[in-house]
C-alpha cells in the first residue's frame, strides 16, 4: 500500500517539477525579452515597476523583475470582454485549449537521466513515453485548434482571417518540423526522447560528443526555422503582428488574451527543450558517465549518483536557457515574412530540404552498414 | 541578390550584429554595476532623476525682470503683446506710483497652451522685460485655464544657474491639485 502511494507521489513530483519549471520559465520570459531586446538595442528596458518595502521608503526595483508580476495582476483585474455575438463555449475553450496544449507538450521532454534511490529508479522526466517525439508533436499541433477556434468563435471577420493565417502557418511549418526531425531520428533509431538522449553521450571519433547537431547540423537549421514559425514568433508573426496585423485574439481581453501571451512564452520554451533534447545533447554533460568524468585523454573523476545527477539536470537547464537567448536573439533581430514569403519558406524551401536530408541521412547510413 | 534570396547568410551576420551588441552592452553593465562608474551600457537618460544638459540659447519659461524695487522693469508698452503671432499675451497698463515712470502692467497674463516660444516678445521688449531664460520646461495642467500664467508668478522666478538648472520651482497654476 505504501509503496503503491510512494509511486503515486513520486510520479506526481516529477509532473509537478517541470510543470513549475515550463510555467516559471515561461513567466521569466516575459522579462527576459523586455531586458534582452534592450540591451541588444543600447536601451535599459522596463525597470520601473517597484515594490515598496512597508512603512519605510525603499522601494524594490531589482532590475525590472517586478514587470511580469505587474501584467500578471493587470490582466487579472481587467474586464473579461465577451463580444454579443461570439460562440461563448469555444470562446472561453479556445485560450484553455490553446496553453494547455502546449503545457502538456512539454510532458516527454527528460531533463536527466535515471535517479537511483535505494531500491527505485526514478526517470527523471513528467511522463515516460516510447513515442515522446510524436507527442510533442501531436500536442504542438493540436495548438493549431486553439487558435482556430479563437479565430472562429470571435464572430469577428479578421480574427478569422488571422486564425487562417495562423493555421496555414502552423500546418506548413509542422510538415517541415516532422521532416526534418526524421533524419535524427533515422541516425538514434528511435522515437524516445529518452534514448535518443542517451544515443547522444556516445562520442565520435573517441573525443566529440555524438550530439544531434555534431551528426545532422542541417536538420538542426532546418529544425530550428520551422521550429520558430510554429510558434509564431517574429520572423513569422504574419498570423498576428503585435504592432500592426490585426489577428486571431482580437476579440480577447484580460486573462484569456494573458493565455495567449503565455502560449508563446511555454511554446519557446518547448522549442528550446526540444533544440536541447534532439540536436544539443538533452541532458548530457560531455564526457560524464554515470559514475563521473571520463576525459578521451585518460583522466577520470569520480562522481557520487547524486552529484551526476544534479549536474544533469542542470546540464539540461543550462542549454534551455542557451537556446532560449539564441530564440530570443532571432526574435529581435529579423523582420517579418510576408504571407507568401513564409508559404514559400514553408512548402518550397523547408519541406523538400529536409526530404532531401532523410535521404542523404539514410545514403549516409546505409554505406556506413550500421549506425554505431 | 541571388545570395541574399538564400537567407542564411544574411540571417548570421544580421544576428552577429545584434549578438554583438548585447555582450557588448551587457560587459558595459556588468563594469557599471561593479563600479566603473563610467561604463554606460545604454544611451538612455532615465529623465524625472536624470536630464540631459540644455542648451545655453534654450527658449524656456518666460520670467518677468524685476526693478530693484521689486516692481515689474516692464512699461506696458504693448511691443510683445503686438508682436506676438499666437496672441498669447494679455496685457492690462495703470500708472506707475513713481513719476518718473509712465505705466505699469496692472495684469501680465501669457496663455502657455497657445504660445509657441518663438521668442519674438523677448526681441521685442524695449526694456529688457521679459526672458525666456528660467530653464524650467515641465509645466503642464489638467485644464486649458490652468495653463494661464500671471504677472505674479512670472515676476516670481529666477534665471537658470550658470549649470542650466532651474532655480525656481515649477510655479503651480491655482487650479492644480497635485
Amino acid at each position: 500500500m505504501s509503496a503503491a502511494l510512494a509511486d503515486f507521489g513520486i510520479a506526481f513530483g516529477r509532473v509537478a517539477l517541470m510543470m513549475f519549471f515550463v510555467l516559471n520559465v515561461a513567466a521569466i520570459l516575459g522579462w527576459v525579452e523586455r531586458k534582452q531586446s534592450a540591451i541588444m538595442q543600447d536601451r535599459i528596458g522596463a525597470n520601473r515597476a517597484d515594490i515598496r518595502i512597508p512603512f519605510t521608503k525603499v522601494r524594490l526595483r531589482v532590475m525590472g523583475l517586478f514587470h511580469p508580476l505587474a501584467d500578471t495582476l493587470k490582466m487579472l483585474t481587467k474586464e473579461d470582454f465577451l463580444p454579443a455575438r461570439a460562440d461563448r463555449l469555444l470562446f472561453v475553450l479556445a485560450p484553455f485549449a490553446s496553453v494547455f496544449f502546449s503545457l502538456v507538450a512539454f510532458a516527454s521532454i527528460p531533463f536527466g537521466d535515471t535517479l537511483r534511490v535505494g531500491d527505485r529508479v526514478i526517470p527523471l522526466q513528467a511522463v515516460t513515453l516510447n513515442v515522446g517525439v510524436l507527442w510533442v508533436f501531436a500536442m504542438l499541433s493540436l495548438g493549431v485548434y486553439g487558435v482556430m477556434m479563437a479565430g472562429w468563435s470571435s464572430a469577428n471577420n479578421y480574427a478569422l482571417l488571422g486564425g487562417q493565417r495562423a493555421a496555414a502557418l502552423m500546418i506548413s511549418a509542422e510538415i517541415a518540423i516532422g521532416a526534418s526531425i526524421m533524419g535524427v531520428v533515422m541516425w538514434y533509431g528511435s522515437l524516445n526522447l529518452q534514448e535518443i538522449v542517451r544515443a547522444q553521450g556516445e562520442l565520435l571519433f573517441g573525443w566529440v560528443p555524438k550530439w544531434g547537431i555534431v551528426v545532422q547540423p542541417f536538420a538542426f537549421v532546418l529544425f530550428l526555422t520551422a521550429g520558430i514559425a510554429a510558434t509564431k514568433r517574429i520572423p513569422f508573426d504574419l498570423p498576428e503582428g503585435e504592432s500592426e496585423i490585426i489577428g486571431y485574439f482580437v476579440e480577447y481581453s484580460g486573462m484569456k488574451f494573458g493565455m495567449f501571451l503565455m502560449t508563446d512564452m511555454v511554446e519557446t520554451t518547448v522549442l528550446a527543450g526540444l533544440c536541447t533534447s534532439l540536436f544539443l545533447g538533452g541532458w548530457q554533460v560531455p564526457y560524464l558517465l554515470a559514475d563521473g568524468f571520463h576525459f578521451p585523454w585518460g583522466a577520470v573523476i569520480g562522481l557520487g549518483p547524486l552529484t551526476v545527477s544534479l549536474l544533469q539536470v542542470g546540464s539540461f537547464v543550462t542549454k534551455v536557457a542557451v537556446m532560449i537567448f539564441v530564440l530570443m536573439l532571432i526574435r529581435w533581430t529579423l523582420p517579418r515574412f510576408r504571407y507568401d514569403q513564409a508559404m514559400r519558406l514553408g512548402w518550397l524551401g523547408l519541406f523538400p530540404l529536409s526530404i532531401l536530408n532523410i535521404v542523404v541521412t539514410g545514403a549516409v547510413l546505409l554505406a556506413w552498414g550500421s549506425r554505431t | 541578390m541571388t545570395v541574399q534570396r538564400f537567407y542564411l547568410r544574411e540571417v548570421v551576420s544580421g544576428l552577429v550584429l545584434t549578438a554583438g551588441h548585447f555582450f557588448r552592452n551587457m560587459g558595459k553593465h556588468i563594469a557599471h554595476a561593479l563600479g566603473r562608474k563610467e561604463a554606460r551600457g545604454a544611451v538612455t537618460i532615465q529623465y524625472p532623476e536624470e536630464r540631459r544638459p540644455l542648451a545655453a540659447r534654450l527658449r524656456s519659461l518666460h520670467r518677468l525682470v524685476r526693478r530693484e524695487d521689486g516692481s515689474p522693469r516692464c512699461v506696458a508698452c504693448m511691443m510683445c503683446e503686438t508682436i506676438c503671432p499666437a496672441r498669447c499675451i494679455y496685457i492690462v497698463a495703470e500708472e506707475h506710483p513713481n513719476p518718473e515712470i509712465e505705466k505699469m502692467p496692472e495684469r501680465f497674463d501669457i496663455d502657455l497652451g497657445k504660445c509657441v516660444f518663438c521668442g519674438f516678445c523677448v526681441e521685442a521688449c524695449p526694456e529688457d522685460a521679459i526672458r525666456m531664460d528660467t530653464g524650467i520646461l515641465e509645466f503642464a495642467s489638467y485644464s486649458r485655464h490652468g495653463m494661464i500664467y500671471t504677472k505674479e508668478m512670472l515676476l516670481a522666478l529666477e534665471p537658470a544657474g550658470p549649470d542650466g538648472v532651474p532655480r525656481s520651482p515649477v510655479p503651480i497654476p491655482a487650479d492644480r491639485t497635485v
